[in-house]
């Protein structure tokens, strides 16, 4: 080798360990092995040389450049891995910091408790149907088999605004105006707002109840037994045990309250309970002839259960909220609890 | 209805605890509300005698006694009580006796006097909250006996719940008949004694109302001493139904009630004048009641009365002035049948309501007057004497109610209750409840007693059946029935989809009530016209809504009070207005945000909500539902005047507004930040128009920048309808990217930058094709907004 080549080769490689960064490192190789790099312009000087020497003199310069090459590449990992770990580290953050604003509401526990009872009901055929909310007498009341001065109305603390149009006290009178206007077989859940003037520590003025009712030709109180059995069960995930007690509404006949064991204790007793170990919740029957008749059915032809439950008490047993009144406060700390 | 245990197992004594019997009892459909003790326990406690007493040495208040407790000797007690005195019977806890509250009785020595036990007020023991000195024991009480057994005190108080058509079960034989079938026993109910007459005067009586009063039973007992003490075991009867001893006559007539279910009242005889009538009131016409009420009576009710006035409130109340009193020697009985729709709603009419009223509106067995006039006649003359007359009666038969007979098919009891049960069960069934039966074809053929006022039909009969067999004990099935294949109908959008876009914004769900108060509603909604209650709970719960603001804007106030500072609420549910003198109950939707707009964090900064963030809230809903709606500038009585859009559908419909909450409401409400508001109509936005697929182009699109200069006033909205209008099947988007004012821009004008993108859906556009649009776009712009492009 040439001492010119062996100073350009020293040179190069020094110039190499010099390179601190990609762009300086890419100089460099072009200093040496650009179109007019210096490796470049000693192989454009072969040429002048007899074939002979072109021969040998290029193959040093070949060793020479790739020496250089060599450290070239050497150079360039080094250098590129301390960039990657200069910026790995310069782009490393606190990722536990939360993420940016962004925040998600939720449903109301009354909403979420009628959207499972719906989706239960659903599941077997049962339409959802609405109604009014001020109501006139005849459907609140007369049709279903509960005349003027009937002692059940007292259990009604009903709001009136003239003597025929009340605030409904149930959602009853929406099983009144469906089989008014259609014919069986009919399966029908009716959701709602329901009103009753009385406000304490365990009455609010204003709360929700699900009307059920499902008339057809051949409907029997095991029919009515069955589908509450395994609602219940469905809605609270659990094999729990229901029995059907003997009551009374005008409406329908037998009429039966149906208890299930008490979920805050298993049905040990406790002051959920009343220390009975049983929790009331939903009343039902079979559909009374009376009512088929106000709605033009015939009894004869057709029976039918209904069942109604309030949505307030299955919200609290399920999700163990122990106080009606917080349902109607809209406190976001209450709320915010139901996703 | 409460009644005593032991005074039930008189009749009818089944092998059962008190925790069965009251579970056999809820499961008849008797529901039982509270079992309770009729006493705390306690023990060590006798009859005693106060023999002598002097006073304490050492102590004003106290005396020494020596009180005979039927033991070898006297015992020394120290008492305080001011009714102390020498004679009188008291309970007397001995030493080593434990009180209620674990306070046992220890010898011990008070201001240096020893006291052997101590002598017991009620409270004491646990009879009563509270009570003035020693509780004072009948003279004939057996001095030693243990309290306990003394007082019967070894009871259970049971109280029933009864549903309103158990009338028959009104009362403690009612319960025990009820018993006895459930236990397949037999109910011994007391002998009827029939009482020698012992005059011959009587009172006339005249039903006017025969309807009303079917039955009306009297007599005369003359010569009773209403001073007289009713005996102990009555006294506890009553107290343990919760009734008070008010004197021997009504607490008979009270025990009698009780005992059978009968209501009756006793007048003043002297206190009479002619006959008795039993009419309908005059209206008008007034009475002053035993409650120290006086009423002015309406046609509709019926009274008893004499030649001169009303005297009592029929099957309710009696009147005051013919009361029996302290001086009352002579009285007159009544027993009587009302009929129930006669009394129904009487009492609450005139805000009363009475266990007589109580029992007639359910009904009373029509057969029963005889026997309870008997009854009480012989209990009062055997505890305050008197003589008895003749029982006048006026009784129209053709009037009284009649029991029917109903035919109970097998038929239909196997298909409301799925059961076969054998001929002769359901036979024997019914025979126990009190029924006649008549065994026909596939049938029986029932008449009830005259106490079932329930039984009048057929289904009547299947629920009596299921009853007594138990509701538990019948079959259960899963539903099996006819079913059609499900809907889903696309074109109507499920609400709770809407519900939860809200949700997920970051909305939380409220529920508030639909009655609010007069004066946010009017504040709210000033030309609205909205409905009243006639019977509010409060004033604050006096008026329906007729926007869901009124609830929504309480429930932030009410969550700014306890610390929140930024709430999103939304609510659906119905507002009540009038529409051309209809009312309406229409299902909205509305929201409500203030504070920040978003939670507070630390990635960015953070700046109050506004306008444009609620709208695009509601812009979402209705591109959810591929619904077209425009936002017009508008006035609402609520909102900011330059801050309220009215949102209009495509055919022109108001559904809705948006808008910030106007500054004096935000003030006479007490908010202290600004709040917007949103409410539409649910209607229009769950009617969702079905997707419709457009082919792709597969050409470039290329876009274009405009930046307008207009003047202020002309809208985003007038600028999209302008372009809009211009009809360029090949514009595929316009949307804009930013509105400025300032320097540069001239006073009174604004520049609005607009990107346009543009697509054929068959070849690529060449500049002088997209040119050509975009000419056509300005000259539009121009010539109807005065529109031109900025430098």
């Amino acid at each position: 080798m040439s001492a010119s080549l062996e100073n350009i080769l020293a040179q190069a490689l020094q110039q190499l360990s010099a390179a601190t960064d990609l762009n300086q490192l890419d100089q460099v190789r072009v200093q040496y092995l650009g179109k007019k790099g210096e490796f470049t312009l000693q192989m454009k000087e072969l040429g002048k040389l007899d074939p002979e020497q072109r021969r040998s003199v290029g193959q040093v310069i070949n060793e020479a450049k790739d020496q250089f090459q060599e450290q070239l590449e050497a150079r360039r990992q080094i250098l590129e891995s301390a960039a990657l770990a200069a910026r790995l580290a310069s782009e490393t953050i606190d990722v536990t910091l939360p993420g940016r604003g962004r925040n998600v509401g939720g449903l109301h526990p009354v909403t979420t408790t009628l959207r499972r009872i719906a989706q239960i009901f659903a599941s077997v055929g049962f339409d959802v149907v609405e109604g009014p909310e001020i109501e006139d007498d005849y459907h609140n009341f007369e049709a279903l088999n509960i005349p003027a001065h009937h002692p059940a109305r007292a259990m009604h603390d009903t709001f009136y605004f003239d003597p025929h149009t009340v605030l409904r006290t149930h959602t009853s009178p929406v099983q009144i105006r469906v089989m008014e206007s259609e014919t069986p077989p009919l399966k029908v859940i009716a959701p709602g707002r329901v009103y009753r003037c009385d406000s304490d520590i365990t009455h609010t003025p204003m709360f929700h109840q699900v009307e059920g009712f499902l008339v057809d030709t051949d409907v029997s109180f095991a029919d009515l037994k069955g589908v509450v059995y395994e609602f219940l069960r469905a809605f609270f995930e659990k094999d729990i045990q229901v029995r059907f007690r003997p009551s009374y509404f005008p409406f329908t006949e037998p009429s039966a309250e149906v208890d299930i064991e008490c979920v805050m204790c298993g049905g040990e007793g406790c002051r959920v309970c009343s220390h009975t170990g049983w929790l009331e919740v939903m009343g039902c029957g079979m559909i009374h002839p009376e009512v088929f008749k106000a709605v033009n059915i015939s009894s004869e032809q057709y029976t039918g259960f209904a069942f109604g439950m309030g949505v307030e008490r299955l919200a609290m047993l399920r999700y163990g909220i122990n106080d009606l009144r917080l349902f109607f406060e809209n406190d976001l700390k209450f709320l915010s609890q139901f996703k | 209805m409460q009644i005593s245990e032991n005074w039930l197992r008189t009749y009818v004594n089944p092998a059962k605890s008190t925790e069965e019997l009251v579970a056999q009892l809820t499961m008849a459909g008797l529901e039982v509300d509270s079992v309770t003790p009729a006493a705390a326990e306690f023990s060590g406690v006798v009859v005693g005698q106060v023999l002598s007493m002097i006073q304490h040495p050492d102590a004003d208040r106290l005396r020494i006694c020596q009180v005979e407790v039927g033991a070898e000797a006297p015992l020394q007690i120290v008492c305080g009580a001011a009714n102390v005195r020498p004679g009188l019977k008291i309970p007397a806890a001995l030493v080593g006796a434990e009180l209620p509250g674990d306070f046992k009785i220890k010898k011990s020595k008070l201001r240096g006097a020893e006291s052997l036990g101590m002598l017991c007020s009620e409270k004491e023991l646990g009879l009563a909250a509270t009570s003035e000195g020693l509780m004072e024991l009948a003279a004939d009480a057996p001095v030693g006996t243990d309290i306990r057994q003394y007082l019967d005190l070894n009871d259970t108080l049971i109280e029933v719940d009864l549903t309103p058509n158990r009338a028959d079960c009104l009362s403690v034989e009612g319960i025990a008949r009820e018993v006895a079938v459930l236990n397949q026993l037999t109910c011994q109910v007391p002998a009827t004694i029939q009482l020698p007459v012992e005059h011959q005067d009587t009172v006339s009586v005249v039903v006017d109302a025969v309807d009303a009063c079917p039955r009306y039973l009297g007599r005369l007992i003359k010569g009773v001493n209403v001073n007289a003490e009713s005996p102990l075991w009555l006294q506890e009867r009553l107290r343990r139904s919760g009734i008070r001893s008010l004197g021997p006559v009504v607490d008979v007539t009270n025990y009698v009630l009780l005992e059978l279910g009968q209501p009756l009242h006793a007048f003043d005889a002297a206190k009479l004048s002619g006959d008795i009538q039993v009419r309908w009131a005059v209206a008008g016409e007034k009475i002053s009641l035993l409650n120290e009420q006086v009423l002015t009576l309406e046609a509709d009710t019926l009274v008893i009365a004499d030649a001169h006035q009303a005297l009592a409130l029929a099957g309710v109340m009696g009147g005051s002035e013919s009361a029996v009193s302290d001086s009352t020697q002579d009285i007159f009985l009544e027993c009587a049948f009302f009929a129930p729709a006669s009394i129904a709603g009487k009492a609450r009419k005139y805000g009363l309501h009475t266990d007589s009223s109580h029992r007639f509106e359910r009904g009373v067995d029509p057969f029963l007057q005889a026997r309870a006039l008997a009854r009480a006649t012989e209990l009062i003359v055997s505890i305050a004497g008197g003589s008895v007359g003749e029982i006048t009666a006026a009784v129209s038969e053709a009037q009284l109610p009649k029991r029917l007979p109903v035919t109970l098919r097998k038929t239909q009891l196997e298909k409301i209750l799925g059961i076969s049960p054998s001929q002769s069960d359901i036979t024997l069934l019914l025979q126990r409840l009190g029924m006649q039966v008549v065994i026909a074809a596939d049938s029986w053929i029932v008449t009830p007693p005259g106490f079932r006022f329930d039984i009048a039909i057929e289904a009547d009969l299947i629920e009596e059946v299921a009853r007594i067999i138990g509701y538990n004990n019948l079959p259960m099935r899963s539903l099996l029935m006819r079913s059609a294949l499900g809907q889903a109908p696309e074109a109507l959008m499920p609400l709770d989809r809407v519900k939860d876009l809200l949700v997920d914004a970051g909305y939380q769900e409220a529920i508030t009530y639909s009655f609010v108060d007069e004066d946010i509603q009017h504040t709210i909604a000033p030309e609205q016209q909205f409905v009243r209650l006639q019977n509010p709970i409060s004033s604050e719960l006096s008026v329906m809504r007729t926007t869901l603001w009124c609830g929504l804007l309480r429930a932030a106030l009410y969550n700014l009070n306890r610390q929140q500072t930024r709430v999103r609420l939304f609510e659906t549910g119905l507002r009540f207005i009038q529409l051309d003198g209809q009312l309406q109950q229409q299902k909205m939707l509305a929201g409500l945000a203030l504070g920040a707009n978003q939670v507070e964090q630390w990635g960015e900064a953070i700046r109050k909500v506004d306008f444009f963030d609620i709208k695009a809230d509601v812009e979402a809903l209705f591109t959810l539902a591929r619904v077209q709606v425009k936002f017009r500038t508008g006035t609402h009585p609520a909102l900011h005047p330059g801050q309220t859009a009215e949102i209009i559908t495509a055919n022109g419909e108001s559904i809705g507004w948006i808008g910030m909450l106007h500054p004096n409401l935000e003030k006479q409400l007490g908010f202290e930040t600004r709040v917007y508001l949103f409410e539409l109509q649910q209607d229009q936005l769950l009617h969702k128009n079905v997707s419709r697929f457009a082919p792709l182009s597969k050409f470039p699109s290329v876009r274009r920048d405009l930046a307008l200069l207009v003047k202020t006033e002309v809208s985003a909205a007038e600028i999209l309808e302008c372009i809009h209008e211009c009809a360029q099947n090949d514009l595929q988007e316009v949307s804009i990217f930013d509105v400025y004012q300032g320097q540069g821009v001239e006073p009174g004008m604004k520049s609005v930058a607009l990107s346009l993108i543009i697509q054929n859906s068959s070849q690529t556009l060449t500049d002088a094709e997209i040119d050509g649009i975009l000419a056509i776009l300005l000259q539009a712009l121009n010539s109807k907004l005065s529109a031109r492009l900025r430098d």
